[in-house]
């Protein structure tokens, strides 16, 4: 057992639902009891999604518990087969599953025979992987299990693509600034000439993955969704990837160095070096910004960064590399895959901190007190209680994270957001400091008061403990339509009753 | 034969598939342990359970909350760990670091499952490092959304000391609510307001309500002459009611039928029916029933409603003769709707997770009552409601409004259907006269907002029809 306040990756079924969803027309259904759909609200209420999310339960209740699922998870996926006649239906497990170890399978064998669908269970134990790598997973199996179908079937379309081409592998829904990043991707591609052939899992149906092999090349953005899948289409097709992600100038062009080194290798003769040179010192504004005197006061200044591998060791790579910010410590929340995350930032911080305990990480930025953060929505919050500011750079995230604008963090404009995010989280805490030393904005003592707050009636104990219970931020407000509605019916006293009749009144 | 005399002349109940949307019951520890503020929650669950609370509680979780979870691992479900040991260890750095005057185990799913003896374990661990530790078993496989506060309420009910203290001092600290309506007043005036109560036996309200609105109904019963003598929770676990044999109690919210039964069959205490003080109509016919029941004839009461009704107006006019849909997800929907009938609007349907006909039964005899004198037809009544067919009938019938949970709110609004959050309803103070108001408010927000976005032409906002 674990004492645990927060974490930072979600459950094993919530990466394989952000896969599911994330497809078009593929319907997911839960084992679980009533309650655990709470990835319907998160989608809805984050994404702000116009449609039903495609995720349903197979409730376990008192019932099945006692007697197994016998015919209800069968039940339910024929239904759904027949409701929304969804291309594929992955029934997902979840913790409470697990345990039940009930032949999950064999329901979906069965289910098989009646639906007219696709049916298949995702392969993910709960307790031994988190959201993200059951994500990663979960693609993986979904994109084999359709190129096998098409193989059997002989549907698989052989061939590569006449011009240069490229799968992008790993945008998802819930995916910390996805939508916008593959945006990004797909532009940078046409300024190359590369044709996209697919985007999975975002937006893509099931009946696009038996064109994936048509591809030159796969493109894998993020280090924890995408991978299982770009190696599995490089054993099966010897399709090469490349997983650079480009974020930031230096690692965006070490990417298009790697896509060009890639189609190079395949004839493609193409040579990226000049649209390199002309996006770094003409278009993207960061390569400029790190010469511009503004800049050149964040020089040493302490930052720690924390956050998703991909995310914190991008982060790190340019704060040290391309801004000259002395990054203390970099750390990441992904303890399986906490090699690679070492081998990236090592030379480019002073430590690295591989936690998935949230107080442990709050405690280390208390240790350095650096002049920012950049981290999760945790780190934010670790911020504002120590006063030290903070860039939201990684999941886990809250609404305003999901910005409606354009806000990519990927490629060239990718990079002018970011260097947006760090310059003003340095500013507002300069500024901060400036306030402190010389005492606030305004010094000198105010003699008239332009709004007044006081009174000349009367609250008695009781409505005055009434008052201070109303939150701060209204309690003006309050109090003022309280004595409004008192002084219009003449009370000259305020009591719990009065202040009751005034709420009841108008509203105060 | 009119339309109207094909309708059911008494309420019909339904069940259907309980394919719906509702928060898992651990989340009763969000408002709970604000309630309770020398309380520590400790949920025993999965990570499952964890990622469920850190996102419904929002902000909440980075304010140093008094709750956490037990974290279950591989070596837990596979009983390669010793529960007891691992949850002293546990509890005793709850202990050092927050020392709360109580702990509440809020038992899982997964505890459930993998038949963890929680009961059992409780009082031997609770004589160990000496904190009271309380067990509920608010799970997903039993219950939904506000029914856990049920099961941590009937559990407290359990812990209520039952001999009234005899010193002064013991009363002093005991009685909370009384300490308030007597903050800062000398003795004399406190005995002389005593004899403002009529003679009734003891009277303790069970319910957890954020505070003024405890103030406010104490305050609304004190007008007719009835005692409060303690409310179930208070604001600390130290300071829970006395129960004796043979005091009087009653609900404040439609989902404590299990608090009811525990508080009737083991504290032998009388409970008093009554439609449940939420909107203006409710809180009369309560505070009716509970007069009633001590032989006290109610003052002003209709004056008062009709007085409620009057300030109002500029909401029930926008509501007036508009339909209201009930998804069903958290056991307010009757009193909810009994509500908005009595303001004039019509409901074709009310979803609801569990009905508990006994324990609402007053309340559901008013709505029959208010449909009949208001004219319009009977709800269906839907227990377990399967939320795709539920999808269906909105589709067809086009209601005004749809009260319903977060996952289907957004996609509705696509659809040009309106909708107000029902979780809100749970966290706002809607109880009483004094918060008809803000019942309305909410009800009418998306209306005004409507209103005011009407010349747009943006209400359909999905391309082609999904499969609603």
């Amino acid at each position: 057992m674990k004492l645990a306040y927060w974490m930072y990756a979600g459950p094993a079924h919530i990466g394989t639902l952000r896969i599911a969803s994330s497809f078009k027309n593929v319907h997911a259904i839960m084992h679980a009891p009533l309650g655990d759909d709470y990835f319907n609200v998160m989608r809805s209420m984050l994404e702000r999604e116009r449609d039903f999310t495609p995720v349903t339960t197979s409730v376990v209740d008192r019932n099945v518990l006692a007697r197994g699922s016998q015919e209800k998870v069968v039940d339910n996926i024929t239904r759904k087969d027949q409701e929304e006649h969804p291309d594929l239906i992955v029934l997902t497990p979840t913790c409470t599953s697990s345990i039940l170890q009930e032949d999950l399978q064999n329901f979906v064998d069965r289910a098989q025979l009646e639906s007219k669908g696709d049916v298949l269970l995702a392969d993910v134990n709960h307790y031994r992987a988190n959201e993200l790598q059951a994500a990663d997973r979960t693609l993986q199996q979904i994109v084999q299990y359709y190129i096998e179908k098409a193989r059997r079937r002989d549907e698989l379309v052989s061939g590569k693509t006449e011009h240069p081409s490229v799968n992008i592998i790993g945008t998802t829904t819930l995916g910390f600034h996805n939508q916008h990043d593959c945006r990004e991707l797909k532009q940078l591609m046409a300024e190359l000439g590369i044709e996209v052939n697919a985007i999975v899992p975002e937006g893509a149906t099931v009946h696009q993955l038996k064109t994936l092999s048509r591809a030159w090349f796969n493109l894998v953005p993020y280090r924890e969704i995408g991978l299982m899948t770009a190696r599995y289409l490089e054993q099966e097709f010897g399709t090469p990837y490349v997983d650079i992600t480009p974020m930031g100038v230096v690692e965006t062009a070490r990417c298009l160095r790697a896509i060009q080194r890639i189609l190079n290798d395949q004839g493609a003769a193409v040579d990226y070096e000049a649209f390199i040179d002309e996006q770094t010192l003409h278009v993207s504004q960061a390569a400029w910004f790190s010469r511009s005197i503004d800049c050149q006061n964040l020089t040493g200044k302490k930052a720690v960064v924390f956050g998703d591998n991909t995310h914190a060791a991008a982060i790190t790579k340019i704060l040290a590399r391309e801004m000259g910010i002395h990054v203390v410590w970099a750390g990441t929340y992904c303890k399986y895959d906490a090699d690679w995350f070492r081998e990236q930032v090592s030379e480019y911080c002073d430590e690295v901190i591989i936690s998935e305990d949230n107080g442990a990480i709050g405690d280390a930025i208390a240790r350095v007190e650096p002049s920012a953060i950049f981290g999760t929505q945790m780190e934010r919050h670790v911020g504002k209680r120590l006063n030290i500011p903070c860039g939201v750079i990684a999941a886990p995230i809250h609404i305003q994270n999901f910005p409606i604008g354009y806000k990519p963090f990927l490629g060239y404009e990718g990079s002018n957001q970011i260097v947006d995010l760090i310059y003003n989280s340095f500013t507002l805490g300069m500024e901060d400091h400036l306030l402190e030393i010389f005492g606030g904005h305004d010094t000198k003592e105010v003699i008239t008061k332009g709004i007044s707050a006081d009174s000349d009636l009367n609250w008695t104990k009781e409505a005055q403990a009434e008052l201070n219970k109303v939150p701060g931020f209204v309690r003006g407000k309050v109090k003022r339509n309280t004595e409004k509605f008192a002084r219009d019916r003449g009370f000259n006293e305020i009591s719990l009753e009065v202040m009751y009749a005034a709420k009841e009144a108008v509203g105060a | 034969m009119t339309l109207a005399e094909t309708q059911p002349q008494s309420l019909e109940f339904e069940c259907d598939t309980g394919n719906y949307h509702t928060f898992c019951p651990i989340s009763c520890v969000a408002w709970l342990y604000q309630k309770i503020e020398d309380s520590f929650f400790l949920v025993i669950g999965t990570k499952t359970c964890g990622y469920f609370l850190q996102n419904a509680m929002g902000v909440m979780i980075f304010a140093e909350p008094r709750y956490a979870m037990a974290e279950l691992e591989e070596g837990d479900i596979s009983a390669q760990l010793n529960d007891y040991e691992e949850l002293k260890r546990l509890c005793a750095q709850i202990k050092r670091d927050r020392n709360p005057s109580v702990i509440v185990w809020i038992g899982t799913c997964t505890t459930e499952i993998i038949k963890m003896d929680l009961e059992g374990l409780a009082p031997k661990l609770e004589a160990e490092i000496g904190i009271p530790i309380v067990v509920a078993r608010a799970n997903g496989l039993d219950y939904a959304f506000t029914q856990g506060e049920d099961t941590v309420l009937a559990a407290m009910a359990a812990r209520c000391p039952s001999k009234a203290p005899t010193t002064e001092i013991e009363k002093n600290e005991r009685n909370a609510i009384q300490k308030l309506m007597h903050f800062g007043r000398k003795k004399e005036d406190v005995q002389q307001e005593e004899s403002e109560y009529a003679d009734h036996p003891p009277f303790v309200l069970f319910g957890s309500l954020p505070d003024p609105v405890v103030t406010q109904l104490t305050l609304e019963l004190k007008k007719q002459g009835i005692k409060v003598s303690g409310w179930l929770p208070a604001k600390r676990y130290t300071e829970l009611p006395v129960l004796e044999e043979g005091y009087y109690v009653s609900g404040v919210n439609p989902f404590l039928s299990r608090t009811a039964t525990t508080l009737m069959r083991r504290r032998k205490c009388k409970l008093i029916g009554a439609p449940f003080p939420i909107g203006t109509d409710g809180t009369r016919a309560w505070i009716e029933k509970i007069c009633s029941v001590f032989g006290i004839e109610p003052q002003g009461l209709a004056e008062r409603e009709a007085q409620i009704w009057e300030g109002v107006e500029e909401y029930l006019s926008l509501i007036r003769g508009k339909s209201v849909f009930f998804m069903g997800d958290n056991l307010l929907e009757v009193s909810l709707a009994r509500f908005l009938i009595r303001a004039g609007m019509t409901v074709p349907e009310i979803g609801i997770p569990y009905m508990d006909k006994r324990y609402q039964g007053a309340e559901l005899a008013l709505l029959e009552k208010t449909c009949h004198e208001m004219g319009v037809a009977l709800p269906r009544i839907i227990e377990k409601p399967d939320n795709y067919t539920q999808l269906q009938r909105i589709k067809e019938m086009q209601p005004d409004l749809v009260i319903t949970g977060m996952a289907h709110a957004n996609p509705l609004e696509a659809r040009g259907i309106s909708t107000k959050w029902s979780v809100e309803f749970t966290f706002a103070q809607i109880h009483g006269f004094t918060n008809t108001r803000d019942i309305l408010e909410l009800v009418t927000r998306p209306l005004r907002r409507n209103n005011s976005l009407k010349d747009l032409g943006w209400s359909q906002l999905v391309k082609e029809e999904a499969n609603v």
